[in-house]
């Protein structure tokens, strides 16, 4: 027969196709990068408010002088858990949602390198999250969030809320750890064509360093709070002063995770304003390399500094010395950013837009913090300001600048993409003026509580000196803070059904993500265009302007020339 | 609320602990204080300067018809003079620190009308760095949730049980130095009077140390600064610095207190004794 000389035609034969969960179940078994970083995205947002409750009741607590509001053990459960929750179940996770999301469509892969295990770690920090909550029902932890020993040991605190904190770290760190490795062999192997290390986007910077850092100091604390569990139930005498055990040993170990683990959280807010600067001010970044350099120089030296949180303690003054000297190094690549930053604004045409006036909020707060952080890196003048508000000052400038306020211009700047629809412009630009103002309000003054006498974590205090009228301030100012969060939680709820419809690129932004439509397909890309600057975006829409513009016979030669896979220009 | 406004904007005093940190109360605190105003100062500056650039920019490159961003990638000139800038400004702070740091650590010499060379009894231990000529040493015991202090040196044996103690409140003698010796019993604390110098935490375990030295009769209120726990907030310390002959005095009467107690107590021990038996009071 005439057919037996035509090649075989290759064929897919099936016999079911598995129909796709809807609904719920959708949901709880995703391997899809997008919607994993939606929940986490949501989850850890659910975290913030429930840890703002907290910290408004502490605040509460503190607006009178030796109030009776809230019982000594309470208030310690309460900053044990704002500070916890804030630390690993926000910022951290949060990070690791906008990772999720918009990691792989920046650099323009189909997914993650590995899908399943990125569920896996999303499941694990919500376990995290579950188990350390369940304590409320029970006793709650008091031992701060960094679980002083030996307070934190079975015989100062025998109850299980010490003991849920560590299932806490062990689970949340898990989950960042697989995140981690997750981020890392995806941004290594999975970028687009074209896309070299010198056109990573500096969000993936970021991303990059925060899976780095994570991968080094998440196994000591793993560790450290392994022994603390060994100490409190098995006997062992890790942390136990008075059977050869180290109380500094604990100090050392936590702080080696916890001082890296402050730049896990502020880096990738770092890289979220270093994304929406340039957009907004429609120019190009500053000083590309510099500002990707000083994210990993920041690292490094973020983890030789640790000992800074411990300048109190009985150590050898050359020891105290090396890190004030780490310390400092770090505020200069820190200022090379910020400089960078302003350069971006410099000579370009701003427009102020909410994830704009977000980012240029939280660097002008992250200066407060920064500068503050100067003084507490000084050693002998950190003998006089350490465990005092100054600190708790210092700290909020550095995390709800760096990272609450670089996190909301993320939400305003990436809803479009997620959702499809707009946030309000006017209710956005309401919500970060009350944030900002709330912030300066609650935390400005607590640099004067500090210097005024007032120690942290403390319940009650006698009115000496002007303490009540800065803690009065402080309070007032942690609602207006709290109000404007509010604001743009309905914000979110009411453009989620009624928001106006953004189309694929409503900033004309610069990096590939706005490439597809909005929210993206499963699979992100049909065909993944070849990278040719830092700036892809722009190249693309040039060539769909040059081509709206050439007369339409004409072909079009160097587009697609080099790679079969040049998408067509019909975004 | 608004009276203390007010009484905020009237009251230059007030800024002493407003914007910077207490003085006033012992050179090692008033240097603190010192280092800290100039810090301020040189932040200050660098403060006013990027938020304003950051203000002026924002402003000044507002979008406004016909105008073009440039379309600039970088400066590497400039971008290396402002990481100088920045690193330059951090070795001064630096200098400033070294050359401030040997008179905040190390412990003055005693004043002339302090107590004297006969009077003080300096009790060296290998962590302490003693100043020369006459010094006293106290020891500062943290425990869950009160300060206990004892005056080392001044009982009648070699014990340091024998050492006259007080809870709560310390009494030192007037210009003359006072070395602490800072150890704690049960969980990490930190001892603080904040116009008496900065912190020291009191580590189970270790032995940490900081001194003090007050001119004029007064006395100075602070409390533990690192969370031990439950009580944390209410285990507060006074200071009250006596001219050196009075203090002496009421060392004498200190003394004589407890030794009174401790009579006291013996006398209700032997008495007990005899009513109940050996057993229940040996073991109380």
């Amino acid at each position: 027969m005439a057919a037996s000389t035509l090649n075989p035609i290759p064929q897919i034969v099936t016999d079911r196709v598995e129909r796709e969960p809807r609904g719920m179940v959708r949901w709880l078994t995703t391997t899809d990068h997008k919607r994993i970083g939606i929940l986490y995205i949501v989850t850890s947002f659910a975290f913030f408010m429930v840890g703002g409750v907290e910290a408004l009741m502490m605040r509460m607590q503190l607006s009178v002088s030796n109030n009776n509001l809230i019982a000594p053990e309470v208030y310690n459960q309460l900053f044990t858990m704002h500070g916890t929750t804030m630390v690993f179940l926000f910022v951290v996770p949060m990070m690791a949602g906008l990772g999720n999301y918009f990691v792989p469509l920046m650099i323009g892969a189909r997914d993650v390198a590995f899908p399943r295990l990125n569920a896996l770690s999303y499941w694990l920090f919500l376990a995290g999250g579950i188990v350390f909550y369940a304590s409320v029902f029970w006793n709650p932890p008091e031992a701060g969030w960094i679980a002083t020993v030996p307070l934190a040991e079975s015989t100062y605190l025998p109850s299980g809320g010490v003991d849920a904190w560590i299932y806490l770290v062990h689970l949340t760190g898990l989950a960042s750890l697989i995140g981690a490795i997750n981020f890392f062999a995806t941004i290594a192997n999975m970028r687009a064509p074209g896309m070299t290390w010198s056109r990573l986007p500096l969000f993936v910077w970021t991303i990059l360093t925060y899976s780095l850092l994570l991968i080094i100091a998440l196994p000591v604390i793993a560790g450290a709070v392994t022994m603390l569990l060994l100490d409190r139930h098995f006997g062992t005498h890790f942390y136990d002063p008075t059977q050869g055990g180290s109380v500094l040993l604990w100090q050392n170990l936590f702080w080696f995770f916890g001082h890296p683990e402050v730049y896990v959280m502020v880096l990738p807010g770092f890289g979220i304003i270093s994304e929406v600067l340039p957009v907004f001010a429609r120019k190009p970044i500053f000083g590309y390399k510099a500002i990707a350099a000083s994210t990993i120089l920041i690292a490094f030296l973020g983890l030789l500094t640790w000992i800074h949180h411990m300048f109190t303690t009985p150590t050898p003054v050359i020891v105290l010395i090396f890190a004030m000297i780490a310390s400092f190094l770090i505020a200069v690549p820190t200022g090379v950013k910020i400089f960078n930053w302003i350069g971006t604004l410099w000579q370009g045409s701003i427009e102020f837009r909410t994830p704009l006036i977000f980012a240029v909020s939280a660097i002008s707060l992250f200066i407060i913090g920064g500068i503050t952080g100067v003084f507490l890196a000084m050693f002998p003048v950190d003998w006089q300001l350490n465990d005092t508000y100054f600190v708790v000052a210092h700290l909020h400038f550095v995390l709800i600048g760096g990272s609450v306020f670089s996190i909301f211009a993320a939400i305003y700047y990436w809803f479009p993409k997620m959702t499809g629809r707009m946030l309000s412009e006017s209710l956005g630009k309401v919500s970060c003026g009350l944030m900002f103002l709330g912030t300066l309000t609650t935390f400005l003054i607590q640099h004067s509580l500090g210097l005024d006498g007032m120690p942290r974590r403390v319940y009650e205090y006698d009115n000496i000196g002007h303490l009540e009228l800065y803690n009065q301030i402080s309070t007032v100012g942690s609602f207006i803070l709290a109000a404007g969060v509010l604001v743009t939680v309905f914000n979110v709820m009411r453009s989620l059904k009624s928001g106006a419809v953004a189309g694929p690129d409503p900033w004309r932004a610069n990096s590939l993500e706005w490439f597809t439509p909005s929210p993206p397909p499963a699979n992100n890309f049909d065909a993944v265009p070849r990278v040719r600057s830092l700036e892809p975006m722009k190249d693309i829409r040039r060539e769909i302007a040059r081509r709206a513009s050439a007369p339409r016979a004409a072909p079009t030669p160097t587009a697609g020339a080099d790679v079969p896979s040049e998408p067509r220009v019909s975004v | 609320m608004l009276a203390g406004l007010a009484s905020l904007a009237f009251a230059p005093a007030a800024l002493a602990n407003f914007i910077t940190p207490p003085s006033g109360g012992s050179p090692n605190a008033s240097r603190i204080s010192d280092l800290y105003t100039v810090t301020l100062i040189i932040a200050a500056v660098i403060f006013v300067g990027v938020e304003g650039t950051l203000l002026y920019a924002l402003v000044r490159f507002r979008k406004r018809k016909g105008r073009v961003a440039a379309q600039i990638h970088g400066n590497t000139r400039l971008e290396l003079g402002w990481t100088m800038g920045a690193a330059v400004v951090l070795v001064a702070l630096a200098i400033i620190t070294f050359v401030e740091l040997h008179s905040i650590r190390t412990p003055d010499v005693s004043g002339a009308n302090g107590l004297s060379a006969s009077e003080a009894i300096p009790i060296e231990t290998d962590a302490i760095k003693p100043p020369k000529g006459p010094f006293i040493t106290v020891q500062v015991n943290g425990q869950q949730y009160i300060w206990r202090f004892t005056y080392l040196g001044y009982g009648k044996l070699a014990d340091q049980l024998d050492d006259p103690y007080t809870y709560y409140h310390m009494y030192v003698p007037t210009n003359t130095t006072v070395v602490l010796k800072v150890v704690s019993q049960d969980v990490v604390h930190s001892w603080w009077i904040p116009p008496l110098g900065g912190k020291v935490q009191a580590v189970p375990g270790y032995t940490n140390w900081t001194w003090f030295k007050i001119s004029k009769p007064a006395t100075f209120r602070g409390q533990c600064a690192f969370l031990c726990g439950r009580g944390h907030a209410t285990m507060k310390a006074l200071v009250t610095a006596l001219p050196p002959k009075q203090w002496l005095a009421w060392l004498h009467t200190l003394e004589q207190n407890l030794q009174a107690n401790k009579n006291g107590g013996a006398a209700g021990r032997s008495v007990l004794s005899k009513r109940t038996g050996s057993a229940a009071v040996e073991n109380p």
